[in-house]
């Protein structure tokens, strides 16, 4: 059996409003999100602009990267160095730490983000 | 033919560690394991940072799957109620009777419950399983003064979790005149009951509890002089109990006072049943500790297997930390005159307590003990096991060595390769030596998984460190000292290939000497070599910056930056502090100076940024680089235009030398100070370079730092004109930039460098190594590059455009940025 879920796409910004390999924020009603343009792989990330260690809207000012044998993609917020999978959006160590992540697509120049 | 059964009673961590073992040695067993209480073994030694937030989880020695994945049959929660040795059989609680062929006996011990009329009352504990934690830690929620009873390691560690649950008033009752007993001298007990004291925690000795008093839950405890202590718990550590119960039912020997006796094949009295642990009584002893319990898990393991190995006693010593307090005991700690000679050292003020025995020709340590300062404990420890000749200072041994080349012992690698390094795991140096010589390992991570060294208590992690560093040195193998994950090489090397490459961007410098996307530990790194080799405006490339760097501000709590114009030399006019005050009006900014004379502004929104720097640069302002790994501030002195002591113009040439290095970025960030005079109000002998006026020109200092390791300038050149003084400063400052590790200071730089302050005098002064040409016009190119970052970000729309909270809302500030009112100013919310 299939399962449907609702996803709605929101365009969130053109794709030279975030840096290369850079991040940047986006205001979706009182949600903030981190948008991600992971240039070197080709690959757009998303995920909530909250860092969960000390509850401050950092992450899409923090620097990304890659960890481990699989190049896991990660994102490290600025305050504390709080690493998050861009993938699973768990935080690389032992913290047990999660951010939500969100699908992004890329449509003539603009990008758009998945909201559940 | 069937495999022969062993059965392990008790599955604790000696218990646990008898299968690992045996497993290692041989798999020619079926193993059946049977254990009391509900979880597979746990780190029973660590128990206490169960209350620190680690989880029963997190204390496993192993997972389920373990025992699974080793066809070792685990029955939980199922105690053995009965051997019948005629038969060669056991009875479980749940009725399982099974044969076996070999029984291990590793049944521990129990806290040790002295019969006082009331022990049966609600709030008494005893502090020996997961279990008992729990029930603690239901209790302590209510209660507001504990008590533990014991003053031994044991009761120590309860009275440290008893603080950690929030008890606001612990006691500890000890019996004996002093605390640990068995371990240290009345001295160091008096010693650790100050430190201790002060910590917050009540300690009473000599005391005997005569009875608890209270209806149906503890309310008091009453002594034998007739005082009382108001308590709502109480917690007994009054030492332990082997577990023997089952071995007496069965008719093995055991000691009068208790325990399993045991040959030195860790044999019973039976050659068919063994017994390891706590419950074991070896030669009228009972060995307390993990790592004699380890050892005699390998010894059973052992002639099981035919191998040949005996259990000989073992050495007690002891080190760990309670509650912040170092506490060593080692080799014979107790020994006095006339049998040896004995050298001591208190200090009341530190609380530090040092003791060690010699023997009387002064040639052998016997042992010692060490509170409050146990760094020593290792060494100490390997001198005694391996009877090292002390050297003629032997009080250097705790001193540390006062004046002179000479150190005090000979280090890590003068150690004979039977020294024994993990005695948890029995690892000798030579062990730890072979397999970085043939197993390839060359760090501690390694070394665990090659040798298990260091896998359980910890304690020798340091020492093994070093002997891996020191074997590979021997070696003339290079130790490495890479910079993370994604590039095999120190910033050093990576500085000369990026230079050599002539690679200007991060892409570059990653595809040709990297691997991976980077991460921010490289990228940073990345990004101040290219700047100190090229000195390109760093906001061109934003994103390999650290977010400082990036936005050109430092970010503070609440997501919101501080601003730091320069103010050179601290020198300032009025018509500037009316600019900074206004701008700090205007955009709601708090403002203090800060300790290198000049004035910072917090509270800045990220879209402000630009607003308040074009106002900054309109009123003549330039970028401080406070955010930056750079030259920060040259604190000055008011110096001879002023100052009636003043010997030179120390303001003037504080100016100058900022603004020659203003800008230039390092591994770390840079502070200097001149002084008009040796009075030194600048402090310039707590900068990276420091700079004081004598009568004839002026003393260089370097290498100093403030900070978490305060360290003083070292003298570099004496009484030098301005102009020598610029040349010394652009090679040394070069030459820093070049050969420095990521993140460190000048101080610790010097630390590292091999041969030191007299090596860097060399270089620096000398010219030994023929660099002080190049480091000068190499300093020169950078001082002709410089730029305000903060003027091309401004003047320059795409790069501004980055400095907006939301992308697709500029205008929008982040509405979580919260301020509190605080004396007429604001500050951030607490997070």
């Amino acid at each position: 059996m299939e399962t449907v879920i609702a996803t709605e796409w929101i365009m969130a910004c053109y794709v030279d409003d975030v840096p290369e390999n850079g991040g940047s924020c986006i205001k979706h009603g009182d949600e903030q999100i981190a948008i991600f343009n992971f240039a070197r792989r080709n690959e757009w990330y998303a995920t909530q602009n909250l860092c969960p260690h000390k509850q401050q809207m950092a992450i899409s000012r923090g620097m990304i990267g890659s960890t481990g044998e699989n190049c896991e993609p990660k994102v490290a917020c600025p305050f504390h160095k709080k690493a998050f999978s861009l993938l699973t959006g768990e935080c690389i160590g032992e913290e047990e730490l999660t951010i939500k992540t969100y699908p992004v697509k890329i449509t003539d120049g603009m990008v758009f983000i998945g909201i559940a | 033919m069937s495999k022969p059964t062993i059965i392990v009673v008790g599955n604790g961590m000696v218990g646990y560690k008898f299968c690992e073992k045996l497993l290692a040695r041989s798999s020619q067993f079926q193993i059946i394991v049977f254990g009391e209480e509900p979880r597979h073994a746990y780190d029973r030694v660590h128990l206490s940072e169960y209350f620190n937030g680690k989880t029963a989880d997190d204390l496993s020695l192993s997972t389920l799957s373990w025992y699974a994945d080793n066809d070792i049959a685990l029955h939980l929660d199922d105690p053995i109620q009965e051997i019948n040795r005629g038969e060669k059989t056991i009875h479980s609680l749940k009725g399982i009777t099974l044969k076996y062929d070999y029984l291990v006996l590793a049944t521990g011990s129990s806290a040790f419950v002295p019969d006082i009329p009331g022990i049966e009352k609600e709030g008494v504990f005893v502090y020996r399983t997961i279990e008992d934690l729990e029930l603690i830690k239901a209790c302590a929620a209510n209660a507001k003064c504990g008590a533990v009873m014991g003053g031994g390691l044991l009761g120590l560690e309860a009275a440290k979790a008893l603080i950690d649950l929030g008890i606001t008033e612990t006691h500890v009752i000890e019996f004996a005149p002093r605390l640990m007993p068995r371990q240290i001298d009345s001295a160091g007990s008096s010693m650790l009951q100050m430190k201790l004291s002060q910590l917050g925690l009540h300690i009473h000795l000599n005391k005997s509890t005569a009875a608890i008093v209270g209806d149906k839950k503890i309310s008091s405890l009453k002594f034998n002089d007739d005082s009382l202590l108001t308590v709502d718990m109480l917690v007994i550590s009054a030492g332990i109990r082997p577990r023997d119960e089952l071995a007496k039912l069965a008719g093995l020997h055991v000691g009068t006072r208790g325990g399993i006796m045991v040959n030195e094949k860790m044999q019973t009295s039976d050659e068919h049943i063994y017994a390891i642990g706590e419950c074991a009584l070896y030669e009228g002893m009972i060995y307390g500790l993990i790592a004699p319990g380890y050892e005699m898990a390998d010894v059973a393991a052992a002639h099981l297997t035919a191998a040949d190995k005996g259990f000989y006693g073992y050495d007690m010593s002891t080190k760990l930390k309670l509650i912040g307090v170092d506490v060593a005991s080692f080799g014979d700690a107790f020994i006095t005159e006339p049998d040896c000679r004995t050298i001591l050292f208190e200090d009341t003020h530190k609380g530090i307590y040092k003791r060690i025995n010699i023997t009387n020709d002064g040639k052998n340590l016997l042992g010692g003990i060490l509170i409050g300062d146990a760094e020593a404990y290792n060494m100490l420890l390997q001198t005694v096991n391996n009877k090292i000749v002390l050297p003629p200072d032997p009080e250097d041994l705790i001193l540390g060595s006062r004046g002179g080349e000479a150190s005090a012992g000979a280090g890590v690698m003068s150690l004979p390769d039977d020294a024994l390094i993990c005695s948890c795991e029995a690892v000798t140096k030579g062990a730890i030596c072979s397999a970085v010589n043939d197993g390839g390992v060359t760090n501690v991570d390694g070394m665990k998984k090659c040798t298990k060294a260091g896998t359980g208590c910890g304690g020798c992690v340091p020492l093994v460190k070093d002997l891996i560093a020191g074997t590979m040195k021997a070696n003339g193998q290079y130790v490495k000292n890479v910079i993370c994950e994604h590039f095999d090489y120190s910033r050093q090397e990576l500085f000369d290939l990026v230079k050599i490459g002539g690679l200007k961007n991060y892409d570059l410098v990653l595809d040709h000497y990297g691997k991976g996307d980077g991460c921010e530990v490289c990228k940073p790194v990345v990004a101040s070599i290219l700047s100190s080799l090229w000195n390109d405006v760093i906001v061109k490339q934003e994103v390999i910056q650290d977010s400082n760097d990036r936005f050109l501000a430092n970010i503070q709590k609440g997501g919101t930056y501080s601003v730091v114009p320069r103010i050179p030399g601290g020198e300032i006019t009025p018509d500037k502090l009316i600019v900074i005050g206004q701008v700090a009006k205007r955009y709601g900014l708090y403002t203090k100076i800060t300790g290198g004379q000049r004035i910072d502004m917090f509270g800045a929104h990220l879209s402000d940024l630009p607003l308040i720097w074009e106002e900054l640069i309109d009123a003549g302002f330039e970028s401080g680089h406070a955010y930056g790994k750079a030259l920060r501030t040259v604190k000055s002195c008011v110096g001879s235009t002023w100052c009636r002591f003043g010997l030179h113009d120390s303001v003037t040439f504080a100016i100058e030398i900022e603004d020659r290095y203003k800008g230039i970025r390092a591994p770390h960030k840079i502070k200097g100070g001149v002084s008009g005079c040796v009075r030194e109000c600048a402090e310039a002998q707590s900068k990276d370079f420091g700079i004081i006026a004598t009568e004839k020109g002026w003393n260089l200092y370097v290498c100093g730092n403030g900070g978490s390791k305060p360290q003083h300038a070292q003298l570099l050149a004496t009484d030098i004109d301005k102009e020598t003084l610029v040349k010394y400063l652009d090679r040394f400052l070069m030459f820093y930039i070049k050969t420095a590790d990521q993140l460190t200071r000048t101080a610790t730089w010097l630390n590292k460098l091999d041969g030191g302050m007299s090596y860097l005098k060399n270089v620096i002064v000398n010219d030994s190594l023929g660099l002080g040409e190049q480091l000068e016009e190499e300093m020169q190119t950078l001082v002709n590059t410089y730029h305000c970052e903060w003027k091309e970000a401004v003047n320059n729309p795409a790069m501004r455009k980055r400095f907006a909270h939301f992308i697709n809302a500029p205008e929008e500030k982040d509405p979580t940025a919260r301020f509190e009112p605080m004396r007429e100013q604001v500050k951030a919310k607490e997070w």
